[in-house]
């Protein structure tokens, strides 16, 4: 299923900082432009010029291997000059603010900044000291707009439609920026969202996000069209947020058994990297009704639209 | 700062609305000042009761109350004089109507010797333009530890004890401390955050931390400090205060330890009684503060409190901190915010929304932190101390930072539309601040 983009689509924006505040016009445009480069991806000749003498800098302070040569990737398909930068290589680890930071890369007038950060505000907080446009590659546990498009468009495209889903999230909810995204994307576009995990690694007020809430898979996974997983970090198995790794798998990791309370044929999804054994299990991860695989290759295609509708923008565009 | 040739003569403040909460006094008439002290605030002294020489100020449609007297302030020296030293932070109190400062002891080193304390004392005489009176540590290098010596830091010139910004954690060291304390009548105060439960928070805790994806700090972990500390200060007997408290809960205990007979008081800060987490909107650090501001009904109630005397003293929590602390991702900002310069502006944004009568807002801000601390300020008694300031209190301005005579420029208020500042502050009967 193709749906031909609008060429006129523009978000009418600098930045992408997050979902909130994207309407759902912003999102289905950014989706339907998504598929087109779904279809160029799959060709021998992947190449654009809607980039072409653009500088995209990929400025990581978290490791990251997916979402940066996911970017790189974008950002050169569409012809632009890519340079990589993340902590360990450079003056980010000789104490230098991000501030700085901010100042010297604007200094060499990049177009494009996509940034990792693990403070949450960390990248709005760049965004406003340089004059290019900003992409938030997720910052601390506030969001991850690019995984939530991604998503997004990985449903789409397997459900034909977003309105009307039930999507459960299981997992780390308190610490996920991929969850807030998810939420505020998923609700701005008519799904029901339902959030699922230990009382531990839920946020305090999360009800007033506009989800449902449980604290079991049987409950929580019920009638759920979609199974979206979260990475539980290991170092919050250890007793600081629940007790042990096999604990957390006996009760909240996804197996087949748990994945037979949602809906039948109910689609299963993972931001990656996964945790095999501890919140999934890989008969599921690997299984019929995954989708991670798919959700990798939507990722390419999602951040090709967001760089191509935030170039636009771009002055001299 | 210059002082004016009109420095020792003798000033009436005429025609002018004279509050002093220290007796329920609210008047149009004239204040005399002479010799440093305040001589009789009545109706009609005119300028034919005056003394020879006398400077005759006409304060038409203005306020005279008594100076500030600023209970809480975090200040550099010694140590840390790059983010404000006794005489700039004296410059913004006077700036402020801040007649004296209590300063804290959190510098570096703390304030937990004598020498220390007379440092600070003779520092802010030879510096300072406004009076200085130092709190000093309860535990030596506020290590939460070792009892100071607060006998002889008392007879040295502290006024208080407290570990600043820390929260002694282990009770029997406060327990302690409040007993010795008691047998010198000291005051002991106390940031009341129980520091495991605050743990990363960065903000109160609830939805809007949540949809910033900031750790949160539950209130508990406020209450739970001063129900603690009112079952120490049952068992000990001591003089006990609470730096800042900030929500409904912590005003149950309060009140119940107050109704119950107990010698607990308490402050709030200017911030918490005006902002609340909405206000820090897309992560302004200069609105990170600890405790951090929580939600509007909390910030209502305690707006409610100190108008009815359940809390009794509205501080600054002055807290310069500069950009390279506060230009951060705002987990890794410092918390604090400056308050000296601004606090009776902001204070005033109650009186005119009606949320607080004017003398119960005055009365904490001057005569009651004075009473808990037995310092002669904070009345316009014959008598007392000639720390007296004059108000415009319908005067529109805009806050520019960079008019700040503070150091550091982190205000909350940055840009805030304010009614109301303070024309002249007079300290021991000179003038130190005029607004022209």
């Amino acid at each position: 299923m193709t749906i031909a983009p609008k060429p006129s689509f523009v978000l009418s924006r600098r930045h992408l900082l997050g979902i909130e505040g994207l309407s759902q016009n912003d999102i289905s445009g950014l989706l339907d432009l998504a598929e087109e480069f779904v279809e160029l991806n799959r060709q021998v000749e992947k190449k654009r010029t809607s980039l072409r003498g653009r500088t995209q800098i990929n400025l990581f302070f978290e490791v990251s291997t997916r979402t940066q040569a996911s970017f790189e990737l974008a950002g050169k398909r569409l012809g632009a000059d890519v340079m990589n930068m993340s902590t360990g290589s450079s003056s980010m680890r000789k104490g230098e603010t991000l501030i700085d930071t901010a100042i010297t890369l604007n200094a060499m007038h990049p177009d494009i900044i996509v940034v990792r950060h693990h403070a949450s505000g960390a990248v709005e907080l760049l965004a406003r000291k340089v004059d290019c446009s900003v992409i938030n590659a997720g910052d601390g546990s506030h969001e991850h707009p690019t995984q939530a498009l991604l998503d997004a468009l990985t449903i789409r495209r397997n459900k034909g439609r977003i309105e009307g889903l039930l999507v459960a999230i299981c997992g780390d909810i308190l610490h996920s920026r991929v969850a807030r995204s998810n939420i505020i994307l998923l609700n701005a576009m008519g799904a029901r969202v339902r959030v699922v995990a230990p009382s531990t690694l839920l946020p305090p007020g999360v009800e007033r996000f506009g989800v449902e809430v449980a604290r079991d898979m049987r409950e929580g996974l019920a009638d759920a069209d979609i199974v979206m997983m979260l990475r539980l970090q290991k170092e919050r198995m250890n007793g600081s947020y629940v007790p042990s790794m096999s604990e957390y798998f006996q009760y909240y990791g996804l197996d087949e058994k748990k994945l037979a309370y949602a809906k039948p044929g109910a689609l299963v999804m993972h931001p990656g990297p996964m945790n095999r054994g501890v919140e999934i299990d890989s008969i599921v991860a690997d299984g019929a009704q995954s989708l991670i695989r798919e959700q990798v290759e939507m990722g390419v295609a999602v951040r090709m639209a967001v760089l191509e509708a935030l170039s636009r923008n771009l002055p001299n565009a | 700062m210059t002082m004016m040739l009109s420095d020792r003569r003798p000033i009436l403040l005429a025609n002018a609305r004279i509050v002093d909460p220290s007796r329920d006094l609210d008047l149009i008439g004239d204040l005399l000042i002479a010799d440093g002290v305040v001589r009789e605030a009545k109706k009609g002294i005119g300028a034919a009761g005056v003394p020879e020489g006398t400077d005759v100020i006409d304060c038409r449609g203005k306020l005279v109350a008594p100076g500030l007297v600023d209970m809480r302030a975090f200040i550099g020296e010694p140590g840390e004089a790059g983010r404000e030293t006794l005489a700039s932070a004296s410059q913004a109190a006077a700036a402020g109507g801040v007649t004296t400062i209590i300063c804290q002891p959190d510098t570096s080193p703390a304030i937990d010797n004598p020498a220390t304390v007379d440092y600070v004392l003779r520092r802010a005489r030879d510096t300072g333009i406004v009076h200085v009176h130092p709190m000093a540590a309860i535990t030596k290098g506020l290590e939460g530890k070792e009892m100071t010596e607060i006998g002889l830091l008392k007879a040295a010139g502290a006024v208080a004890f407290t570990d600043g910004a820390k929260s002694v954690t282990n009770a029997q060291v406060m327990r302690r401390a409040l007993t010795y304390a008691g047998d010198f009548d000291a005051l002991i105060v106390h940031h009341i955050e129980e520091p495991n439960l605050v743990g990363d928070g960065v903000m109160n805790e609830g939805e809007f931390a949540a949809r910033l994806g900031l750790l949160g700090i539950p209130k508990a972990a406020e209450t739970i400090m001063l129900e603690r500390d009112a079952r120490l200060v049952a068992l000990s007997g001591g003089r006990y205060h609470a730096a800042s408290v900030t929500c409904a809960e912590t005003l149950d205990v309060l009140r119940r330890a107050k109704d119950a007979g107990l010698n607990v008081t308490a402050s709030a800060s200017i911030n918490h009684v005006t902002l609340n987490e909405i206000d820090i909107g897309p992560y302004r650090t200069f609105l990170k503060l600890s405790p951090p501001l929580r939600a509007e009904d909390d910030r209502k109630l305690l707006v409610q409190a100190v108008a009815g005397g359940l809390v009794d003293v509205v501080v600054s929590d002055h807290n310069p901190q500069d950009v390279e602390t506060k230009r951060l991702p705002f987990a890794e900002a410092a918390p604090g915010a400056i308050g000296l310069e601004t606090m009776l502006s902001v204070g005033l944004r109650l009186v005119h929304s009606g949320e607080i009568e004017l003398t119960a807002l005055l009365r904490a801000m001057s005569t009651r932190p004075a009473e808990l601390l037995g310092l002669p300020g904070g009345t316009l008694r014959s008598g007392a101390p000639a720390d007296v300031i004059v108000v415009d209190t319908e005067l529109p301005w805009v806050l520019d930072p960079n008019e700040l005579k503070s150091k550091c420029k982190n205000t909350p208020f940055d840009e805030a539309r304010l009614t109301g500042r303070v024309v002249r502050t007079i300290v021991a009967g000179r003038t130190v601040y005029e607004y022209v």
